[in-house]
């Protein structure tokens, strides 16, 4: 090893030395450690169930309750990040695991996990009794929820759509599998995955903000952070706090984009395969103080030894199957004979958990109240698709009209993206607090809150959509006289669908999800309930009753499922199909 | 030392694509092969001969189904130290730098950093990429991407040098350059590399650069001939002598070995017509083949012209050259021999015709010559409503060819019979009809 520790690296070479951007560095990490240290205290505090968490509606705690809630989205974004890893890997290495791995992964994207939450709490408490690690693991493990999932899918797709040429260069170069997962399929996945994040804890803010205040079997457990203030102020018809806490999101998630997302997608950038300079962004502040201040080099250099050290330990360890999606394997009879018993196999399974998934709910559910519940699911699901309409209605011309002025767009995307982040839960008490001031009418106008949070996916899309448009193709209809009304149907739509119908698909999920936080709001002591699906869980979840909440949550994914598969599917398709613009 | 003196060889390797619901397809039929040491041997064959699956075979990155490679008295069935590869797309790691890319060889050989760097930093200086250590493959040119293929494979010393098509992504001049600075390479023996296969499909890249040209037939890959090329370098491509390979060559990728294009059709060997139903038909375009004919009409070729030439004068490539000369014999319009090519009274007929009455020439003899396209007339004249989904005759196709391979030559047909107004198709429906909108 004697040599290795002669290398340069430790004469403290030019580059190490400090320079102005240590002068920021500094202090931001130390900070960042300080505050990491003691959130993380607080969260491993002792606690007996039915012990009160006093909440502070002081907006001075905010900052505190702040550091807590961003805490607890940094652990799941971790806790995500190590699970998408493991099993879009075993996914894409396995043809037998992927049979099973990625329908359920389909499954569990739609599954409203908030109705569950009472469940996964209860089985955290037993893991770590006396204290209050259970009730803020099962927090965590909501948010887990609303990110993982499409983190693994992001991977997953990534994983196996490798480039044969740089798989066979992998092999071809010796690096073994562990290596070649390193240096070739986790960086060429990066920037699709950097996406995603950004999309999966946009999403995980509303989750926090819904699972920070939780209730076990009558208790309520109000972990603080910025959900529970919020929580609480609503008890308390406390609206200036509402605002405080709308506030304090809004800077946290300032933070958490200028710190983290900014500078990661800016990085990503060197892993795309083909990136044509051009669309170059500015580097964001603090990505150039990463790269700048001579601290984090020296970070550098220690993770990349740590690597090399990795590596060789690794050799030690059984080899890792290799991605190696060969086609024309030829498979022995012997090795179909195995294929056909897995499928049996699975095929087992589902039939057995699906009875006893029945046999579950029959026991206590009569088929006439299960008849209601799929009415109360269409009943969402006509909000869904009228709320959807009408927000194309309303977004599409503007994001149109937006995407036409590059200018306008490059400002405006941040903005929306923003928007995307913030949760609208935040908002619902002052909706309710305007219901019930003009005495709307709750079925009606309790639904916009489900598409809120989720409606700025089409704008999104539809900007982007627009300014991918050619400008030839303007230029042409310009020629040719083709404007107003054919404009619209032979230039615009065509050219957006495909980008209208991702973000319609994003927005459609998320108010499925939304539905069980918005179809029973309160104020106070004034609970606006409107008929549905969500409020039909929401409300069981608050009683305890396990099997309704099954058959709820249950009936909700079939809805979600076919939803999609003969809706948003086929527009995907169609979209696929004909009209992309290569 | 290698047994024979061979560095490495193929022995009976034959290679065959296993489809999940039907027989294998053979790609690769009882291939015997040997490279000597100092022997640079180039690989030419049409696409679809199987030669870029024959060098994955020799890499080790692909198992032979039947036979073994041998290297060094091994056996290969994977990659092993000692052969390097240079590929057509050149396959770097975009998130690395050049000296990144060049690294990795050695970095998973285990070599510790200091040494590491510096053989990377001599085979950049070799190939010509000094200055360009700290650059991602993005910021350089397509040449350049390439140099920093070769150091990455040069890096790691290797015995053999594969190289997949390394210059076909390239525009000419580039290519050229390259192809010198690699020949100086190797005559001044700068780089430790015993042997090197160059599989290409130009020509004349193969006959200034190999020792030996290894012609390969299609359907399935075999070895036609194996030509020795003992030319002085460095090699003068107008030379009399460099000119009459180049025709050789040419003349034995533009016909078969029974002299007709084509081959049997499998199962009905003996009958008549070589071009069966799953004949795999070339993929030539419309323009380029109507420009081609005309060409070949016009003085100074008049009706017959030497086909590197002709190539050369229309720039034409010759991967596509292949292509349309065997489209052009299939259709009757002309044919090949000994590297020349001359045009039929049917192909001097189109040349002279006005558009509609080419579109009339061309469909005659497609349902004349080409089975296919007969059959798919008679199905859709016997259907009620005149027409019949694509899937029908693609899985058809799938009786004889890989599914992609059906997928294409059903493209191609389309193509055609939607160019001679035999048939309509409609993309959204995927069905094939005799109306026409």
């Amino acid at each position: 090893m004697a040599e290795r520790w002669g290398l340069p690296i430790v004469a403290w070479p030019r580059r190490l030395r400090p320079n102005y951007w240590d002068g920021i560095a500094l202090p931001i990490v130390i900070g960042a450690i300080i505050l990491a240290g003691w959130a993380s205290q607080q969260m491993t505090m002792p606690y007996q169930v039915g012990q009160a968490l006093p909440i502070s509606l002081d907006p001075r705690a905010l900052p505190g309750y702040g550091a807590r809630t961003v805490l607890r989205m940094v652990a799941a974004l971790v806790a995500s990040l190590i699970f998408s890893l493991g099993y879009a890997a075993i996914a894409a290495k396995s043809k037998r695991a992927e049979k099973l791995l990625i329908p359920i992964l389909d499954i569990l994207q739609s599954v409203p996990i908030l109705g569950f939450l009472s469940i996964t709490v209860t089985g955290f408490i037993a893991l770590f009794p006396g204290s209050l690690l259970g009730y803020e693991c099962a927090a965590i493990f909501a948010i887990f929820t609303s990110q993982a999932w499409n983190m693994t899918f992001s991977l997953y797709q990534s994983f196996i759509g490798v480039p044969m040429d740089l798989r066979e260069a992998a092999r071809m170069y010796h690096l073994t599998p562990w290596q070649s997962f390193w240096r070739l399929e986790v960086p060429y996945a990066m920037p699709q995955l950097t996406w995603n994040m950004m999309m999966s804890v946009s999403g995980g803010w509303f989750f926090v903000v819904a699972a920070e205040a939780i209730s076990v079997a009558g208790h309520d457990v109000k972990l603080p952070g910025i959900g529970s203030y919020i929580a609480v102020a609503i008890e308390q018809r406390n609206l200036a706090a509402v605002f405080y806490a709308i506030l304090a999101m809004l800077v946290l998630i300032l933070i958490y984009d200028q710190l983290l997302f900014r500078p990661l997608l800016a990085w990503s950038q060197k892993f795309k395969v083909e990136a044509i300079g051009g669309d170059e962004v500015e580097p964001p502040w603090f990505l150039v103080m990463l790269q700048k201040a001579r601290l984090f080099a020296l970070a550098e250099g220690a993770i990349d030894r740590l690597r090399m050290a990795l590596s060789r330990a690794r050799r030690a360890l059984p080899p890792m199957p290799r991605m190696a999606p060969s086609s024309g394997r030829a498979m022995g009879a012997h090795g179909r004979w195995i294929d056909y018993l897995w499928n049996a196999a699975l095929l087992a399974l589902a039939l057995y958990a699906a009875w006893q998934v029945v046999a579950f709910v029959r026991g206590e559910v009569t088929i006439h109240e299960f008849l209601h519940v799929l009415f109360l699911g269409f009943v969402t699901l006509i909000r869904v698709v009228v709320l959807i309409a009408l927000a194309a209605i309303v977004w599409v011309p503007i994001g149109v009209w937006i995407g036409l002025r590059p200018n306008l767009a490059h400002r405006v995307q941040p903005i929306v993206q923003f928007l995307a982040a913030f949760p609208a839960n935040l908002f619902f008490p002052v909706a309710v607090f305007l219901i019930v001031r003009f005495q709307l009418s709750v079925e009606i106008w309790v639904s916009p809150l489900m598409i809120l949070g989720t409606q700025w996916y089409i704008l999104f899309n539809v900007i982007g959509g627009t300014m991918a448009l050619p400008t030839d193709y303007q230029y042409v209809a310009g020629n040719f006289g083709v404007t107003r009304w054919l404009w619209w149907r032979r230039l615009i739509l065509p050219a957006i669908f495909p980008a209208f119908v991702t973000g319609a698909v994003t927005a459609s999920g998320g108010s499925w999800n939304a539905s069980i936080v918005s179809e029973v709001v309160r104020w106070g002591n004034t609970t606006l309930i409107a008929t549905g699906i969500g409020a039909y869980i929401a409300q069981q979840t608050e009683a305890g009753d396990f099997p309704r909440l099954t058959l709820g949550v249950a009936v909700l994914c079939i809805y979600v499922l076919v939803l999609n598969r003969l809706l948003w599917r086929r527009l995907y398709l169609l979209a696929e199909e004909r009209l992309r613009l290569d | 030392m290698a047994d024979d003196g061979f560095l490495i060889a193929a022995e009976r390797v034959s290679k065959t694509y296993q489809a999940p619901d039907h027989a294998g397809r053979l790609v690769l039929d009882h291939i015997d092969f040997a490279l000597k040491e100092g022997e640079i041997v180039a690989i030419l064959g049409k696409s679809g001969s199987g030669k870029s699956t024959f060098l994955r075979v020799l890499a080790g990155l692909t198992p032979a189904s039947e036979g073994k490679i041998v290297y060094r008295g091994h056996p290969v069935t994977q990659p092993v130290r000692g052969i390097a590869m240079v590929f057509q797309t050149f396959a770097l790691f975009p998130w690395l730098t050049v000296l990144g890319n060049v690294e990795l060889g050695l970095e998973a050989l285990g070599v510790p950093r200091a040494e590491r760097r510096e053989r990377a930093l001599k085979a950049i200086d070799v190939i010509g990429l000094d200055g360009f250590e700290s650059a991602y493959p993005k910021e350089l040119s397509g040449g350049m991407r390439q140099r920093v293929g070769f150091a990455r494979a040069l890096v790691v010393n290797p015995d053999i040098l594969l190289l997949d098509e390394p210059f076909s992504a390239l525009d000419v001049l580039t290519a050229e350059t390259l192809r010198g600075d690699l020949q100086d390479l190797w005559i001044d023996r700068r780089v430790p590399t015993k042997g090197i296969i160059l599989v290409s499909h130009n020509i004349e890249e193969a006959v200034e650069m190999a020792d030996r040209i290894i012609v390969f037939g299609s359907d399935p890959g075999c070895i036609r001939a194996d030509i020795a090329v003992t030319l002085p370098r460095p090699r003068d491509w107008a030379s009399a002598s460099f000119r009459q390979i180049v025709d050789q060559v040419y003349g034995l990728l533009t016909t078969t070995p029974q002299g007709t294009i084509g081959r049997r059709a499998r199962g009905d060997a003996g009958a008549d017509p070589a071009v069966g139903i799953g004949y795999r038909l070339p993929n030539a375009s419309i323009q380029q083949l109507t420009g081609l004919i005309e060409a070949l009409c016009l003085p100074p070729y008049s009706g017959r012209a030497d086909l590197p030439h002709i190539a050369e004068s229309t720039q034409i490539s010759d991967e596509d050259m292949f292509v349309l000369v065997e489209a052009m014999q299939v259709l009757g319009f002309a044919s090949a021999a000994g590297g020349d090519i001359e045009a039929t009274a049917a192909g001097r007929a189109f040349a002279d015709a006005d558009i509609l009455h080419r579109k009339q020439l061309f469909a005659e003899h497609l349902v004349k010559s080409v089975p296919l396209v007969a059959h798919i007339r008679k199905v859709l004249d016997e259907r009620p409503g005149h027409q019949a989904p694509e899937g029908r005759f693609v899985a058809e196709l799938e009786d004889h060819l890989s599914e992609e391979e059906a997928q294409r030559v059903l493209e191609t047909v389309i193509n055609w019979g939607r160019y001679a107004e035999l048939f309509a198709y409609d993309y959204d429906r995927g069905t094939l009809s005799l109306e026409n909108p």
